[in-house]
């Protein structure tokens, strides 16, 4: 097989998570646009591991042991991102990422600093009671 | 060597080749509906197209044990856990206007060149590279296992200790709800300091 063939593709989904992580709105969307773009590595580090593992005299298989490695930290970013989400969502009441400027510098901070601590300051003042 | 490389052209592909690139267009396919769809819950179940049919690539590259781990790993729980997310911060069930931002066509302008460039580079510079899949598979698990266990096995001890991190940290941030709740009358002092 020509090891253009897995190149292209790892090339153009590496480039349709770019795509999903610009252009989506909701945060569960972007992490799902983040997977494509970490499962796009791991299709290059397979490919260029087996081409290697012919050519070169030792390789100690570092390709997939690294395409093992990432698979086991995306499983645990997106556990930890969708902890993060949850907590935001549960907070805000939106997992919105256009909604989440309160670090966000210019003449828009007015809009949403009034919203976002008055909500929280609101929910907080009705968790005692 | 030379003379394999002057053997193989692009326009006499091998049977691997053509499932190759079958199973691609349709993992491209799945992979572009995941990210332009309106229907979140669609978003999640055209991922497992896409993740599925990269599982079915690296069968076809011969690294089968990492093909297994990635239907059990990312098709069976990490869907999961998406859909679960989408499920517990109520994601709108149908059609949903606005799941994409306004800066669509920005992100499609960035994402277009950086193929065009991409493509256009992996494919100058890989272009004679002949990849030999006949032979012993690159990938059994006793290959994968005797590598693994043999000579990345402190990065494999300590990718144990970041999953317990994750894992704690993960039950920490879930938690906070109740912490909150617990430490309520603390609220006000925190509120004076923001």
């Amino acid at each position: 097989m020509h090891l253009a063939y897995p190149a292209v593709l790892s090339a153009l989904l590496f480039c349709t998570g770019l795509y999903g992580v610009l252009a989506r709105r909701n945060a569960i969307l972007v992490l799902m646009s983040v997977e494509l773009m970490l499962n796009a590595v791991n299709l290059n580090l397979v490919a260029f591991d087996v081409w290697l593992s012919r050519t070169a005299k030792d390789t100690l298989h570092s390709g997939q042991a690294l395409t093992l490695f990432t698979i086991a930290i995306a499983a645990a970013e997106i556990g930890i991102g969708l902890a993060i989400v949850l907590a935001v969502y549960r907070n805000r009441g939106t997992s919105d990422i256009d909604k989440l400027r309160d670090t966000a510098e210019g003449p828009e901070t007015a809009d949403p600093d009034t919203e976002g601590p008055g909500t929280s300051a609101a929910e907080k003042a009705e968790a005692p009671a | 060597m030379t003379f394999a490389q002057a053997q193989h052209g692009f326009l006499s592909p091998t049977g691997v080749e053509i499932a190759f690139l079958l199973v691609g267009l349709v993992t491209l396919g799945a992979a572009l509906i995941t990210v332009t769809t309106r229907q979140l819950v669609h978003a999640a179940l055209w991922l497992v197209v896409a993740l599925g049919g990269l599982a079915v690539e690296y069968l076809l590259l011969t690294a089968e044990f990492i093909a297994w781990v990635q239907v059990l790993i990312y098709v069976g729980s990490v869907v999961v856990l998406l859909l679960f997310g989408l499920m517990l911060t109520k994601a709108p069930i149908g059609h949903s206007p606005d799941a994409d931002s306004g800066n669509r066509w920005a992100a499609l302008t960035v994402a277009v060149a950086a193929a065009v460039a991409l493509v256009w580079v992996v494919t100058d510079a890989f272009r004679t590279t002949w990849l030999d899949l006949d032979g012993p598979a690159a990938g059994t698990t006793a290959v994968t296992g005797a590598s693994l266990f043999r000579h990345w096995v402190l990065p494999f001890e300590a990718l144990s200790v970041l999953l317990l991190a994750a894992l704690v940290g993960a039950i920490v941030l879930s938690r906070k709800a109740r912490a909150d709740e617990a430490a309520a009358p603390a609220a006000p002092a925190k509120e004076g300091v923001r």
